[in-house]
């Protein structure tokens, strides 16, 4: 079974060289430290950058600097400033090749579900519907069960919608999956240790598996 | 073209009860500061606010919901402030939340002139709902107004006397945006200087759609995440 770490860095390997990536808040955050040293890559923040760098050594913070989870960051050479409508109008003309995001529950049809709880506090979408409706590529990092041992995997979502028919490729704690246009969540990876049955028990909605399943090599 | 005045008092004066504001920044960064004090010293009432977010507790639009002169608040993301929780569960603040990018483009096209906008964003989500969907190229899209509002408050880094302004690093973000869609609207600087000072290549809003302009004091410019990593 993977952390979290684990699956930031299974989800590290999806990056490829030339890439512009949007990463969301939580897990998505970790991935941002396993892109190999020397591939060019260049990380967007919704709130006006692209080319995030590591976050300030102390007593470097710039309070005029922050990435879309409001934390201190600083920027790398090559990195660009810009206004929020910039930032989304890049996201929404498909200009950021890929968008790592976490979720509450995905469907077998792709919708996700990330950003309200019925009858709990609602926070606010920030720009996750913005992201899922226009992504080119959209992976979710999250884990299979939640805290109650329940899948997310799910046949529909039972959540209020974020997107509709937008995941293409879920990372967990057990498994890599993609999402099929045609419905179903079909295995490609199980997480070290773990069995092609613990993965079926774990997805309520519709696992698709063929032939012998590789392990993940990390 | 002299738009300077010379203090948050004097640019906030004529902002009555019930107006709808627009304020810049994301989360505490880039937050016009001494213009949310002085309304908080006039103690104007029933205000709708225009802004991604909604302070902190102590901090930001979240001074003005301590004093409740906040009626309804129109963001994407509002996740840490325990008041406006609180004014919302009981009823006494009204709430609409809409994504992030719909938010910066309808913005855009109020400064742009343009009634309404197509974006996916909340296509098949409860965004939609009561809203017309137009389809193009095999794609849906929702129909979103362009914002109307009376006063638009901003801050940047530096302008000048014609209201001409430059922002810095992310503080950007909402704040070109929220000033141009405002009937009138107000720029606090940090560094204010006579028209012709600034690069015209370096502006990054033209003074034509600002028409009050201060130099702001006392900037405590709070971070929300202090994240940093280890010297070497």
């Amino acid at each position: 079974m993977l952390d979290k770490n684990g699956i930031a860095k299974r989800i590290a390997k999806e990056v490829k060289q030339g890439m512009y990536v949007n990463l969301g808040i939580g897990i998505p955050t970790l991935v941002a430290n396993y892109i190999p040293l020397g591939m060019d890559v260049v990380l967007q923040s919704e709130n006006g950058l692209l080319g995030i760098g590591p976050f300030p050594f102390d007593g470097d913070e710039d309070p005029d600097l922050i990435n879309a989870g409001k934390q201190t960051i600083t920027t790398v050479p090559g990195s660009s400033f810009f206004d929020s409508a910039m930032s989304f109008g890049m996201i929404r003309a498909g200009k950021v090749d890929l968008t790592i995001l976490g979720a509450m529950e995905v469907s077998e049809n792709g919708d996700i579900a990330n950003w309200k709880i019925p009858g709990k506090m609602v926070k606010g979408m920030g720009g996750a519907m913005d992201l899922v409706a226009s992504a080119r590529n959209i992976i979710v990092a999250m884990q299979h069960v939640n805290k109650a041992g329940e899948s997310k995997l799910l046949p529909q979502c039972e959540l209020p919608l974020t997107g509709i028919r937008c995941v293409k490729k879920i990372v967990t704690e057990l498994a890599v999956l993609d999402v099929l246009p045609e419905g179903g969540f079909r295995l490609l990876e199980r997480a070290p240790g773990i069995s092609t049955e613990q993965i079926r028990n774990a997805t309520k909605g519709k696992l698709i598996v063929e032939g012998d399943i590789p392990e993940m090599v990390l | 073209m002299n738009k300077v005045v010379h203090s948050a008092d004097e640019a906030i004066y004529d902002i009555p009860d019930n107006a709808v504001l627009g304020l810049g920044g994301f989360g505490l960064c880039g937050i016009p500061e001494n213009s949310i004090s002085a309304l908080i010293r006039k103690g104007t009432k029933g205000l709708t606010c225009i802004s991604n977010n909604a302070g902190v507790d102590d901090f930001g639009i979240g001074l003005m919901l301590q004093t409740r002169q906040v009626k309804k608040m129109i963001s994407s993301y509002v996740g840490e402030n325990a008041e406006f929780e609180r004014q919302l569960l009981s009823g006494e603040l009204e709430v609409n939340l809409i994504p992030q990018g719909t938010l910066a483009t309808r913005l855009l096209a109020a400064g742009y002139g343009m009634p309404a906008i197509f974006t996916p964003a909340g296509v098949g989500t409860e965004v939609a709902e009561g809203k017309e969907v137009r389809r193009f190229n095999d794609k849906d899209y929702l129909l979103e107004m362009a914002f109307e509002i009376d006063f638009s408050i901003v801050k940047a880094w530096k302008g000048d006397t014609h209201g001409n302004l430059i922002f810095r690093k992310t503080s950007r973000n909402f704040n070109p945006l929220i000033a141009m869609a405002g009937k009138i609207t107000i720029a606090e600087v940090e560094e204010l200087v006579p028209a012709g000072e600034l690069d015209p290549d370096h502006i990054h809003l033209p003074g034509i759609y600002v028409h009050r302009i201060f130099k702001g004091s006392g900037y405590e410019k709070r971070i929300e995440q202090r994240t940093i990593r280890p010297r070497q």
